[in-house]
């Protein structure tokens, strides 16, 4: 049985606000689960309902077996981290990592010992005796780590931990969380709208959108394959391009206008009549296109033509806004190329990168 | 988002006189210097991103050139008029700040009404809805038009604010971290919307974030801004290669940067454990900090495609200690040449931590700073 089992959860609050509307999730021991969604998905009411600082309307939590869904957050083996707060500039490194088992009044022989133990593990022992000023930002940023870490329950709950650092110091935490996870193995519950965070720290991500789970998958599932059109844009910087048209029988003279009966292949045909063979086995009917930016590509042969719009310059790469007949379509482009707005590209689509989604129920197919 | 259909910007950088010039402008605030001798100007049609980091001062820059604060010296001229002297009102430039700072129980028309019902503007009411109707169209909020603004997402109370700049049709656009207190995927549409919706109006606008994103994908020029000084103006793409300072350097780019101490010997620029990184010549200081970009370095088995220029390197071993897949691209973290060094693939790879690499630099894109150059190290 899974480490932490959440069956049909459900919260709904007074005014009915519907919150959480019924998940399901499975959590094996040592993993890194990231919950990723929109504000307001229900991701930070589901992690507060497993650490117990709201209670479920409905449906159980448990965890190593025993039912938790309705215990106090004290009587359950959880660690809240909310915010990787500054440190007590007047406290030394060893009283600040401290500070969160004093509190708790844990035995001062067993504070040291703890405290000894997740400054060897993050490489901190010979910094136990300074204070925050005299060490550089990057062992500022290991000792809050390590302050929040140094209980170690069953499972660490983090909601946005890095949400008020800036981007440099996100990246460097993220590292050092995902390093620290690794080593220790604590099973790691962890919240934020940020789908890159999400894509560099998680074993498995829980994609959430209006209460209600939408996927759950390694990061490059969810990125490669996404189960429906909000993960295919929720997911990726950008979210995948969309082409809306339909799926009919294959075309043998490859016009993209006919609809020839021979019986095998299947083609997807844009509402402006670009067509794509596709696997045969799919039903015809209303059909969405999703593709990557990166697997649009350049191709002086290529048969659609993109006006561009915009050239995003992210300094290793370039994402390239293109007007084209199948609308606007971005573009993955290498740093070094160049695109004036207003000038003209050619674009192929790779065949073997497309995902297709339902219209109407919006699922992958 | 349904952004505008952008039409190609009509300007040549450097053809117009500048819009907005600023000459030793400075400013103290209390005890700080906030600004000190700032030189800077904004071409007639573009978008100038000013880039630092807290503190660097980008907020009095944007306060001054608005008239919210005197500078203590120097000069701000707009359109080739002396303006320092002018307050606020006279110098007709539009501010938008990072928190919304809408009228809550208003509507979002009363809200976008509001700057152009001013007494001293007296314009006829059918202009007055017009102009709303305009904006509201262009930033695909005419649906949003009667709801109370307190009721509004955070993306939507920002598209209201920045209609609430446009429909003025000022003659300059101020913009303060607009888009830093939204969700991730929103400011990633907001910053194409902003650039193609300002390219449309032909309005100038001085952006200031801290967002080095933001700061390459948006900017025609960005000016890098620390400590009221301003360290260098450039294009995105001749900043983020050819930084003339680390502390520059390090502004730009996702990971940031590697540096590295290295000393000229036999010919090779080596790292301080003894691995040579790239060809030296002969001339300058022999110790220097060598620059150079994650995605600049290839590990051995890696992409060949960036072989060009990688002679005297790709012998020692780098242990992979960190791997992260981000979409398409992965991101190593590896102890290599005594340090801990960065490199970016544009493609998923297959490494795991604990893996052996022998990484390579490009040495054609590696930047040499000498050592007294402004700033610290990673």
């Amino acid at each position: 049985m899974s480490f932490l089992v959440l069956e049909g959860l459900r919260k709904t609050y007074g005014d009915q606000t519907h919150a959480v509307r019924g998940i399901d999730l499975a959590i094996e021991r040592g993993e890194l689960i990231v919950l990723l969604g929109p504000s307001g998905c229900g991701k930070t009411t589901t992690l507060r309902m497993i650490a117990g600082l709201e209670l479920a309307t409905g449906g159980s939590i448990r965890m190593n077996g025993a039912d938790v869904t309705s215990l106090r957050p004290s009587r359950r083996d959880v660690g809240m981290v909310f915010q990787f707060y500054a440190l007590y500039p007047h406290l030394t490194v060893r009283e600040n990592i401290a500070f969160p088992l004093r509190a708790a009044g844990v035995r001062e022989a067993e504070t040291r010992a703890r405290v000894e133990a997740v400054a060897a593990r993050m490489n901190l022992g010979t910094l136990l005796g300074r204070y925050p000023r005299q060490l550089s930002g990057g062992d500022q940023q290991k000792v809050s780590l390590a302050r929040a870490i140094v209980r170690r329950p069953a499972v660490y709950l983090m909601d946005e931990p890095l949400g008020t650092l800036d981007a440099d110091q996100r990246l460097a935490m993220r590292e050092l969380i995902r390093a620290d996870q690794l080593a220790s193995k604590v099973t790691t519950i962890y919240v934020t709208h940020d789908q890159e965070e999400a894509m560099s720290l998680a074993d498995r991500i829980v994609v959430m959108d209006g209460g209600r789970i939408r996927q759950v998958g390694t990061p490059a599932e969810v990125y490669d394959h996404p189960a429906d059109l909000f993960v295919a844009t929720f997911v990726g910087s950008p979210g995948m391009n969309l082409i809306p048209g339909q799926i009919g029988n294959g075309d043998s003279n490859g016009d993209g206008h006919g609809d020839g009966h021979d019986g095998t292949g299947r083609r997807f045909l844009s509402r402006q009549g670009y067509a794509l063979d596709v696997a045969p086995g799919l039903r015809p009917g209303q059909a969405t296109l999703g593709i990557r930016c990166e697997h649009i590509q350049e191709d002086p042969r290529g048969p659609l033509v993109g006006r561009v719009l915009t050239d995003e310059y992210l300094g290793n790469a370039s994402n390239v806004h293109l007007e084209t007949d199948l609308g606007r379509l971005v573009m993955r482009a290498n740093g070094a190329s160049r695109h004036a707005p207003g000038s003209r590209v050619r674009v192929r689509l790779d065949p073997e990168q497309i995902s297709l989604f339902d219209s109407g129920t919006e699922r992958r197919l | 988002m349904n952004a505008p259909p952008a039409t190609p910007p009509a300007d040549r950088p450097g053809a117009a006189a500048p819009f907005l010039s600023l000459r030793g402008v400075s400013k103290r605030l209390g005890r700080t210097q906030a600004l000190s001798g700032v030189d800077m100007d904004a071409r007639a049609n573009e978008l100038l991103v000013v880039l630092g980091p807290t503190g660097a001062g980008k907020t009095t820059l944007l306060r001054t050139i608005a008239g919210l604060e005197q500078p203590d010296t120097g000069s701000i001229r707009m359109a080739g008029h002396d303006v320092t002297a002018l307050d606020p009102a006279a110098r007709d430039v539009a501010l938008v700040f990072q928190n919304f700072s809408l009228y809550p129980r208003w509507s979002v028309r009363r809200n976008l009404e509001f700057p152009l019902r001013a007494p001293s503007r007296n314009l006829p009411e059918s202009e007055i809805q017009r102009r709303v109707d305009w904006a509201a169209e262009l930033l695909t909020i005419s649906r949003l038009l009667d709801r109370e603004a307190s009721r509004l997402s955070g993306g939507e109370m920002q598209r209201v604010a920045i209609g609430r700049a446009i429909v003025r049709r000022p003659r300059l656009f101020l913009m303060d971290e607009p888009l830093t207190n939204l969700d991730a995927k929103l400011r990633e549409a907001l910053r194409v919307e902003l650039v193609e919706l300002r390219r449309e109006l032909t309005i100038p606008m001085v952006f200031v974030t801290h967002d080095q994103t933001e700061a390459l994908s948006m900017a025609d020029r960005i000016v890098v801004l620390s400590g009221g000084r301003i360290l260098q103006t450039g294009a995105p793409r001749e900043i983020y290669e050819r930084p003339e300072s680390p502390v520059v350097a390090l502004q730009l780019g996702q990971p940031a940067i590697n540096l590295l101490p290295v000393r000229r010997i036999d010919g090779h620029w080596v790292a301080t454990d003894g691995t040579p990184l790239v060809p030296a010549d002969p001339a300058g200081s022999d110790a220097r900090l060598l620059g150079i970009r994650p995605e600049h370095i290839v590990p051995q088995g890696g992409d060949a495609a960036n072989d060009r220029g990688a002679a005297g390197n790709g012998t020692a071993e780098a242990v992979v200690e960190i791997v992260e897949y981000i979409g398409p691209t992965t991101t190593l973290l590896c102890a290599w040449a005594g340090a801990r060094v960065h490199i970016v693939i544009q493609r998923r790879g297959r490494f795991r931590p604990g893996d052996r690499i022998r990484p390579r630099i490009d040495a054609s894109r590696a930047v040499l700073f000498e050592p007294d150059s402004q700033g610290g190290s990673s």
